[in-house]
């Protein structure tokens, strides 16, 4: 490659970087995690364009929350990089709006919805004697409002439903005003009004953000995401969301039947040998979680 | 004992010493029982055991000793826990018998006569000196401020280290500081309680705050005002009576916080019974 002396040339040249660095939301490069000597991931390169609404399903221990991690820069890579619109995991921690799986945390632990939310409005590094502001608080009832439990904002986070409880962290997520949002399967212990509701709330969040969602919930795969990724370890699948026996061999080990029950959407395409007559019991219902974990 | 207590000096520092454990108490007791931080808080204590051995083996003040061996533990356990690799309940328990091994093995190498340990094992409140006081209300002091001060950030921290540290809270500082809060609450109790009483003083009003409120706050504040009823009750069992004081302050808050408890079990029970028996009539209503 010629190295160019021109100043206008270069001047392009860096233009041209800054304007793709700016439509990358997410680049991982050869990123590799291990848990001490159990990997975790190996050997993963994905790309998210900004404003991309990415689905990430895989079997359970495929390295899913992971990935998540990594980005957020929780859990070191032990090879390879991550980068966040073109900034270190670390540098970039406001960019990003996270929503944990709903089982990691204490249900009972004495707080209220508000004050939930507020968490996400603190201040980073520590300060001494902070209080929130009035605006702070605005925004955070905003907040509820729009993921539509403003009139739970006083009661404690112990008296929510588990539709409710996701909704709440939405919010969390959002008052930290990201520009990338990473949810860890949301709709876990939800009901199907509610699995709905954040679905849609997910799909209008994603005019103005780019969204990874780590899911077991096929539904929303085949009817909510705009690309997939597949991980079992690996990255299996990156592209249109639409899985192919292939894919899913190799994601579960087994041949799975695809085709959820009452769902508008086939995840699997139509394939050409007619029956769906399958040997192996794994069963990858669209109706919940679990189903995969075979 | 309100008598004794304006006649005489010993009464008074027990008296002071009461309100200053409770106050400390309260505060980390609900943090340690909320972040499940208590077995951590039982082996600082035990650890600290090593340092008031040599403080009698050297020749200076062993609550000295006590302070530095439980701040060493502090760090110690949670730089390793950090670091992965080993199971903080395995961690746990060995520092915990290596403090008592050490402060058997100083005291046995001092000449002569060995000195009576119980006080320092078991409290008495009694003997709290001035020294001793003063060095309570500085660490009381530093343990509440720290706390006030940062109070959102301790929220944020407790309902969720993840998310907090991806807000930008320095949350490994936040474990560290909090680690050396326990040390030193550990310290200002020891002379109230004793080493292996501690971790009753830590919980049982904790524990019954948690039964009576579901706010923070309020939490640490009731836990507090507990720990004050607690310790001055078992003050004036252990002076009226003349049983050691630790033991009295603290079979006083475990059978405070039973009696809680049966009565808010049984209270919820006969709640959740009426709620159903609602239920039922509306259903033939309907």
């Amino acid at each position: 490659m010629m190295v160019r002396r021109n100043d206008g040339g270069s001047g392009a040249a860096v233009a041209i970087k800054a304007a793709r660095e700016v439509s990358t939301a997410v680049r991982i490069e050869g990123l590799s995690v291990h848990y001490g000597q159990t990997p975790a991931l190996e050997d993963v390169n994905l790309t998210v364009v900004d404003g991309e609404y990415l689905g990430i399903i895989g079997p359970n221990g495929g390295g899913k929350s992971t990935l998540l991690k990594a980005i957020l820069g929780l859990v070191p890579p032990t090879n390879g990089s991550v980068t966040i619109y073109g900034k270190n995991p670390k540098k970039s921690k406001s960019a990003i709006g996270y929503v944990p799986q709903f089982a990691m945390l204490d249900k009972k632990f004495p707080i209220t919805v508000l004050e939930v939310v507020l968490t996400g409005r603190m201040q980073p590094g520590l300060t001494p004697f902070m209080s929130f502001s009035k605006e702070d608080r605005q925004i955070a009832y905003q907040l509820l409002e729009r993921v539509g439990v403003a009139r739970l904002a006083g009661r404690q986070i112990a008296e929510l439903s588990g539709g409710e409880f996701q909704k709440m962290l939405i919010a969390r997520a959002l008052a930290v005003n990201p520009r990338l949002m990473l949810l860890d399967e949301p709709t876990a212990s939800v009901d199907p009004s509610s699995r709905q509701q954040i679905y849609d709330l997910l799909a209008e969040l994603n005019q103005e953000m780019t969204i990874i969602l780590v899911t077991h919930d096929l539904m929303a795969i085949s009817a909510q995401v705009r690309s997939l990724a597949c991980l079992n370890g690996r990255l299996v699948y990156h592209g249109e969301p639409e899985l192919n026996e292939n894919v899913a061999n190799s994601l579960y080990g087994c041949p799975v039947d695809l085709i959820a029950h009452g769902v508008p959407h086939r995840v699997l395409k139509e394939h050409d040998g007619g029956g769906h007559g399958c040997e192996c019991d794994g069963r990858v219902a669209g109706d919940g979680e679990g189903g995969a974990e075979n | 004992m309100i008598g004794a207590i304006i006649d005489y000096q010993f009464m008074q520092n027990a008296f002071f010493a009461c309100i200053l454990a409770s106050i400390v108490c309260g505060i980390i007791g609900v943090i340690i029982v909320e972040k499940k931080l208590v077995m951590m808080s039982g082996g600082i204590a035990h650890t600290s055991y090593g340092g008031v051995g040599l403080g009698y083996l050297l020749g200076f003040e062993p609550i000295i000793g006590a302070f530095i061996f439980a701040i060493a533990a502090a760090l110690g356990i949670g730089y390793i826990k950090r670091k992965g690799g080993v199971r903080s309940d395995v961690l746990i328990g060995l520092f915990w018998s290596l403090g008592m091994a050490l402060g058997i093995l100083f005291v046995a190498l001092m000449p002569g006569y060995p000195p009576d340990l119980s006080s320092y094992l078991f409290g008495n409140i009694l003997a709290v000196t001035k020294a001793n006081l003063r060095l309570m209300l500085i660490l009381s002091g530093i343990v509440v401020f720290v706390i006030v001060a940062l109070f959102n950030d301790w929220k944020a921290y407790l309902f969720d280290e993840e998310f907090a540290s991806i807000v930008g809270i320095k949350t490994t500082f936040l474990e560290y500081l909090l680690l050396v809060l326990i040390a030193m609450t550990v310290v200002v109790l020891i002379r109230v309680a004793g080493i292996i009483l501690v971790l009753a003083l830590l919980t049982a009003p904790a524990a019954t705050s948690e039964i009576l409120t579901t706010n923070l706050k309020r939490r640490m504040i009731y836990s507090v005002i507990l720990g004050n009823i607690y310790c001055l009750a078992g003050l004036w069992l252990s002076y009226e009576l003349n049983i050691a004081s630790g033991a009295a302050i603290v079979i006083l808050s475990v059978v405070c916080y039973l009696l809680f408890y049966a009565v808010h079990s049984i209270a919820g029970k006969a709640r959740s019974r009426k709620l159903a028996a609602c239920h039922e009539e509306s259903h033939k209503c309907g």
